[in-house]
């Protein structure tokens, strides 16, 4: 068993229980952003690990695959990882500004790192069944995380994530079963061999759906997001950062991997359906985001419509579409969560996120409104920024299918994004505040560990937005291993021959 | 609830669940039991112990928080499962070590497969603690 | 024995999903139970019903003796029963807590966290 799998496991589960211990004393904030960064540089191993041996798994007391628990990163996993302890240590930097005594002592810290090891979890398993634990572990920590402030909204907003998610677990759990009866194993590698053999590839189909529907919920699709607008703008922002940023996309992770390597015995009908309902979340989390006021809400609704271009490359399953879901995906985690890390910082300069109330910020403090600008583009897809190549992929992938209608979809909504993100330019920066207030940055407490995260993550942004080419290598790579997955069946199961 | 009955019942019992708790616990192995039931007829003890006295006396009793409890209880079982790697195992490869052992008897089997159990144990016996004092403190 | 235990996952489910329509919180809740009864069922089910010994292995040897029961559904089934009993105990709680703070369990009151409703 190699360290390097497993590190960025036990780092985060480390970190969490002396944080907890330690929650009433200010040394708990701390520990959590050394953990963090411990995990930054774990996952960092871990990725020249992989992109040195291609495939990597390790099996945990010894048990053999498939019978035993698998840890296996391929590029995949691997960029999820890196991606997720990039956001972590961000988030966990951004909570020395924005966590207050109260939600310390309450454990915030210790939930996150557990929240971190969840997300990680889920992307290193290499079975079924330990994606479901790895949900679970996220989604404990995520319910106690949205509750933490304990506020009428906060509880309002808990009660629709916790029963909408609840429903999707118990699908994904009867899903398993299922899929358990018809092959014998819940290992992906052994999954992607057997289920060609299981005779009823109707029955096979079923499951598929249940399993898109599992994952649909945790990945906020149409028609199963109404859990997302409903509580992600209830709890703090760091929070939400983090959520916005890892959640939803560790159900498009799933929905990838199960919908490559497993499930593509009819892709012309599981693949048709997404298509459809990618298209839908597109249009309409833009269009709810054109409808909404409060700067967390627009850009709840914005987490669906971009879940969607995911969606979109996934159902496409042409290679070129794969590489913009998995750039799209490493984008967009970026960007999103620094988006919700902005609107912490707008909110405690304004005293509001409700974009009609608020504003001046452009005038009492640019740096900022340059800060909110990158993610912004980034977001809505102009060039020379991340989310611009991004689109530009999947887009480019629809047309070489000639599938004008989706393409003009995607352009669209892009179009669309555009919108909102002027809304929130011209009201939160542009127009003076309607109070008279004129706030400045100087004036944040903890200015230092709220403004380096957000730079440091826009940075990030133009990086790669300038240099994409090294990223769409890599995600050629990626969807390669996705495709044929070849590599990573010898890698946990050992050469057949 | 204030009966003298059901409180000098509710001492004689937790004590008598506590020994079984570790009982359950340490056969758990080769047998059914092991750390998760121990640590539920545990929490069971204290949470008689809170119904008859109150859960201001159950806390005092247990004299630890118990969301510290869980926490150490997972720290302890991830430190079983580390331990694997010292000897050059994979994680979480059960490590044996018999003391006094011949070659009729196998003497006394430590293992951190006991470790891990123990830290199960913990984990269990704070998390239901912490939620049903939770909920007997409001209700 | 297979089509008693579908049978039965069947009322289990149909009663979860009635009982989750309706509005009252505590109700949906208890459906959640039913149906996650009817999911670890399932499980059971397709891990193939056999009459056979516990799986254990006697002192001395590496593999069980004669017929036993398939291991992994029962690991499955128990693991999946432990985590719904960690999430169900905390949804309660949450309901409780709701019940507290908003004053009412009726779904369609709880609009806290939602914009106006504009009257017409």
């Amino acid at each position: 068993m190699s360290w390097y799998l497993t590190l960025p496991l036990i780092i985060p589960f480390m970190a969490a229980i002396i944080a907890y211990l330690l929650r009433s004393s200010p040394l708990g904030a701390w520990v959590s952003i050394i953990g963090s960064g411990l995990g930054l540089i774990a996952s960092v191993v871990l990725m020249a690990v992989v992109l040195d041996a291609g495939v990597v798994a390790g099996q945990m007391g010894n048990w053999p695959a498939p019978f035993g628990i698998t840890l296996v990163a391929d590029l995949l996993s691997a960029v999820m990882v890196l991606i997720t302890a990039i956001t972590g240590f961000a988030v966990a930097i951004y909570a020395l500004g924005d966590i207050n005594e109260r939600q310390a002592k309450l454990g915030y810290h210790a939930l996150f790192q557990i929240l971190l090891a969840g997300v990680t979890g889920a992307f290193l398993t290499g079975d079924l069944f330990n994606l479901y634990v790895w949900f679970e572990v996220m989604l404990i920590a995520s319910f106690g995380l949205l509750i933490l402030n304990g506020g009428k909204e906060q509880i309002d907003g808990g009660v629709k994530y916790v029963a909408l998610n609840l429903i999707s677990t118990i699908l994904f759990l009867t899903g398993i079963g299922l899929l358990y009866g018809m092959t014998g194993t819940l290992n992906f590698a052994d999954l992607a061999l057997k289920v060609d053999e299981v005779e009823n590839q109707g029955l096979l189909t079923v499951v598929a759906m249940m399993f898109m529907v599992a994952f649909g919920v945790k990945a906020a699709v149409f028609p199963l997001f109404f859990w997302l607008p409903a509580a992600y703008h209830t709890p703090s922002f760091s929070v939400s950062a983090v959520f916005a940023g890892l959640l939803t996309k560790v159900g498009v992770y799933a929905l990838i991997r199960m919908f490559t390597m497993v499930f593509d015995h009819d892709i012309g009908f599981t693949h048709t359906v997404l298509l459809w309902v990618a298209c839908f979340t597109m249009v309409i989390g833009v269009l709810g985001a054109a409808a909404q006021s409060d700067f967390r809400k627009i850009l709840s609704f914005h987490i669906i419509s971009q879940i969607g271009y995911m969606i979109l490359g996934l159902a496409l399953m042409t290679p070129l579409a794969l590489v913009g879901a998995v750039f799209y995906l490493v984008h967009h985690i970026i960007v999103k969560a620094n988006l919700f890390l902005i609107a912490g910082i707008a909110k405690r300069l304004t005293g509001g996120t409700e974009v009609y109330q608020i504003g001046g910020l452009y005038k009492s403090a640019p740096f900022l409104a340059v800060l909110f600008l990158i993610p912004a583009f980034s977001l809505a897809g102009f060039p020379p920024l991340s989310g611009f190549w991004a689109k530009y992929i999947i887009v480019k992938a629809t047309l070489d299918l000639e599938m004008w209608f989706v393409a003009f979809i995607a352009l669209a909504v892009g179009l669309m994004t555009i919108y909102s993100m002027t809304k929130i330019w011209a009201e939160a920066f542009w127009k003076p505040h309607p109070d008279g207030i004129e706030p400045e940055l100087k004036t944040l407490p903890n200015k230092a560990a709220q403004i380096i995260p957000v730079a440091g993550l826009a940075i990030l942004t133009i990086i790669i937005g300038l240099n994409p080419e090294p990223f769409v290598i890599f995600a050629e790579r990626t969807t390669e291993q996705l495709l044929d997955p070849t590599a990573y069946i010898t890698a946990v199961l050992g050469d057949p021959s | 609830m204030n009966s003298v009955i059901l409180v000098a019942g509710a001492r004689l019992q937790a004590v008598l669940l506590l020994v079984f708790s570790a009982y359950m616990m340490l056969r758990g192995h080769n047998a059914p039991g092991g750390g998760f039931i121990g640590g539920l007829i545990a929490a069971t003890a204290f949470v008689v112990y809170a119904i008859a006295c109150g859960t201001e006396d159950a806390r005092k009793a247990l004299r630890f928080d118990p969301g510290s409890i869980a926490g150490a209880g997972l720290g302890i079982a991830l430190i079983a499962g580390i331990m694997a790697a010292f000897w050059g195992d994979a994680l979480f490869t059960g490590q044996w070590l018999f003391i006094g052992a011949t070659e009729d008897s196998k003497g006394i089997p430590l293992s951190t497969v006991l470790v891990f159990d123990i830290g199960v144990y913990l984990v269990v016996l704070g998390a239901i603690l912490s939620i049903t004092f939770a909920l007997e403190d409001a209700v | 024995m297979e089509q008693l235990l579908s049978i039965l996952i069947g009322i289990l489910v149909a009663s979860a999903v009635y009982l989750m329509l309706a509005r009252n919180l505590l109700r949906f809740l208890f459906g959640l139970i039913l149906l996650s009864n009817a999911a670890n069922l399932t499980i059971f089910v397709a891990g193939r019903l056999t009459p056979g010994a516990p799986p254990l292995v006697p002192d001395g040897m590496d593999a069980p003796i004669g017929d036993v029961a398939n291991a992994l559904p029962q690991a499955l089934v128990l693991t999946a029963i432990v985590i719904g009993f960690g999430l169900f105990a905390f949804a309660l709680i949450l309901a409780f807590r709701a019940y507290q703070s908003l004053g009412t369990l009726n779904t369609d009151d709880m609009r806290v966290a939602e914009p106006k409703e504009i009257k017409s």
